[in-house]
């Protein structure tokens, strides 16, 4: 029962991790971007070929596969998502998932359409005892790492200049580039960490989502549903969303693995119906 | 119309002479029907494609009744492709293997579900109805799944077998019987759809994708309208996904997945959203276009149909699509040609 909790926050953590950028597009421009779970699929990858073939130590990588979505994310902002947006939704759509299918097909033809497996460190592997309750080492790992950046990116979020101004182009771009603030710098910056968490992310994840190329479509929809059922206006929203997301989905797989899929999807209709702005944000 | 009182029998006058000239069939339109019939007697080796054709045009004609005439985005109109075509197969193996009637019952379940979830989709804004009409979708791709008792799960559904059409031609295996059936209920349909859209009821389906707010002040009911318009639209995607499940007697889950709804959103964006005859042509360009290139690249055609859609948002949508109904008002004559007035920029109040 606690493991399932346990493993539930870490999933939940993960999926944070991974989908926080996310609330920033769809929070800052409206930008609906379904392509997001191609940056972490970059990093996932980035992670799964340093190890596998040129042998970095795991930790090495993660590095990297936060830089290397991060850069892929600001050269892809700066020429194209910047054309779209003043677009329709619609045109977003058609955009972001022709974007996901190029980066499906190119994956698939580059590394072949098999799973990535990564041999995780010895001192990673294995459960512990903590008070009767068995405990990953791995999962372990994820929620201290997990938590440091969402304790990170709340404290940068709230109490620094860049904060105050990205929570201002979030609640009114129009007046913020009205104050002097640099909306389209601001946006570039947090696209880019945005793209950067999800590499990260998808990094962290390899071990516990399972990474082939068919990963951004896989995952699509677990991060909209944290992004919609959180709200954009926080950072908070998204974090509880995906915390409740992680746990309903080990402890659903868990209880009732036939219907665990079913319940998501339905109680996500639900909220969306009760609560159009999502769970925990403010009405305006 | 509700909505009558309120103009002065003038603006009615008009509105009818003007619903009338573009009701009107124009000598493209019959020239093009004509041609799609001659397909079925001059290439009789192409006949399993352009059956596939059919049915993808009737799928994307059904989303154009909803996105490009009422502005509603969807990102889950498989749902109910997937069960026209899963209700069509069961009936034909459970009940009667007589078409018509399977594909009228197919229809009509496919029109339930999209009545029922039409007031998800009322709530919200663009993003929050991707989302639930995505979250349709999946629900019922895995109910699909898990009710393999009924729908065979991930095998798919085997031994459907098919009476002959109207109890006289039996389906063949080069296609041709199939092609002419999905031929003439395409053909019905799309007059239908055309009545439909060049009625005051389309016409006022139009000013509320323009501006529903606005809309709703001049007194027309919007969310009774949309309801309407989204279980009409679900009727047509259920007796195309019918048809599919007919002519091929057999159905798998692919028809529930995710990148059926977003290749018709892709049919739909190739031939030009918002006139009729967009899902049509998108249909056509769509499978010759997979016809060609998963030859040259099996298996990483996807790529391409990726780099399509981005080069073609980059490039303006709505602009070929201006030029490509432009062309089409040429050709076609004034019916479908374009609107006097600016398309809608849809999903911006």
């Amino acid at each position: 029962m606690l493991t399932i909790l346990f493993d539930g926050v870490a999933y939940g953590m993960l999926l944070f991790v991974l989908a926080c950028g996310l609330a920033v597009t769809l929070g800052l421009m409206n930008f609906v971007n379904l392509a997001h779970g191609a940056f972490a699929m970059a990093g996932g990858y980035i992670t799964a070929v340093l190890m596998n073939r040129y042998g970095v130590p795991f930790l090495l990588t993660l590095p990297l596969a936060f830089i290397g979505p991060a850069l892929l994310g600001l050269v892809l902002e700066r020429t194209l998502y910047v054309q779209l947006y003043a677009r329709s939704h619609l045109d977003q759509v058609l955009f972001s998932i022709g974007l996901v299918f190029m980066a499906v097909a190119a994956i698939d033809y580059t590394m072949g359409s098999q799973q990535q497996l990564i041999q995780l460190p010895g001192w990673l592997q294995g459960r512990v005892d903590v008070l009767g309750v068995q405990v990953g080492l791995y999962r372990s790992f994820i929620i201290g790492v997990c938590g440091v950046l969402v304790i990170a990116l709340q404290l940068i979020l709230t109490r620094t200049r860049f904060g105050s101004r990205l929570r201002a182009a979030v609640d009114d771009p129009r007046v913020a580039r009205g104050l002097g603030i640099n909306v389209s710098a601001i946006f570039a910056t947090t696209f880019a960490v945005g793209s950067g968490l999800a590499g990260l992310g998808g990094a962290l994840g390899a071990e516990i989502l399972g990474l082939d190329p068919t990963f951004p479509l896989k995952f699509m929809i677990y991060f909209l549903i944290v992004v919609t059922v959180g709200g954009t206006t926080s950072i908070t929203g998204p974090f509880l969303a995906s915390l409740l997301l992680g746990i309903a989905d080990v402890a659903g797989k868990y209880y009732l693995p036939d219907f665990g899929a079913f319940i998501i999807y339905t109680l996500m209709i639900v909220v969306l119906v009760l609560r159009p702005q999502g769970l925990f944000a403010h009405g305006r | 119309m509700q909505d009558k009182p309120f103009m002065s029998s003038l603006t009615t006058d008009e509105v009818a002479t003007s619903l009338r000239r573009k009701g009107r069939w124009g000598l493209g339109e019959v020239l093009f029907w004509l041609a799609a019939a001659a397909t079925l007697f001059f290439l009789p080796e192409r006949h399993l494609i352009l059956n596939e054709i059919a049915i993808i045009g009737l799928f994307a004609v059904s989303l154009d009744l909803i996105l490009g005439y009422a502005g509603i985005v969807s990102l889950g109109h498989a749902a109910f492709f997937g069960v026209g075509a899963y209700v069509a197969g069961i009936f034909a193996k459970e009940m009667t293997g007589d078409p018509l009637t399977g594909l009228a019952v197919a229809g009509v379940a496919a029109a339930l579900l999209g009545f029922a979830t039409s007031f998800l989709v009322l709530r919200g804004a663009d993003l929050t109805r991707l989302m639930v009409t995505l979250g349709v979708a999946l629900v019922a791709g895995e109910i699909a799944n898990q009710a393999s008792w009924l729908t065979g799960g991930a095998d798919g559904l085997q031994g459907i077998m098919m009476g002959p059409l109207l109890g006289m031609f039996e389906f063949d295996i080069f296609g041709t019987t199939a092609y002419a059936y999905s031929l003439v209920v395409l053909f019905v349909l799309f007059v239908v759809a055309r009545r439909i859209v060049h009625s005051p009821f389309g016409l006022s389906l139009r000013s509320i994708r323009d501006n529903s707010l606005r809309a709703r002040a001049v007194g027309i009911p919007v969310n009774r309208r949309l309801v309407a318009i989204y279980t009409i639209s679900a009727a047509y995607a259920g007796i195309a996904g019918g048809l599919l499940a007919q002519t091929t007697q057999f159905v798998s889950l692919d028809v529930l997945a995710f990148h059926r709804s977003a290749d018709v959103l892709l049919v739909l964006v190739i031939g030009g959203v918002g006139y009729l005859y967009g899902g049509l042509i998108g249909a056509v360009i769509f499978k010759v276009l997979q016809d060609i290139l998963s030859s040259m690249t099996p298996q990483y055609w996807q790529f391409w149909i990726g780099l399509i859609l981005v080069v073609l948002v980059l490039a303006g949508r709505e602009r070929l699509t201006e030029r490509a109904r432009f062309l089409a008002g040429r050709l076609f004559g004034r019916s479908a040609g374009a609107p006097r007035t600016a398309p809608a920029r849809e999903g911006r109040p």
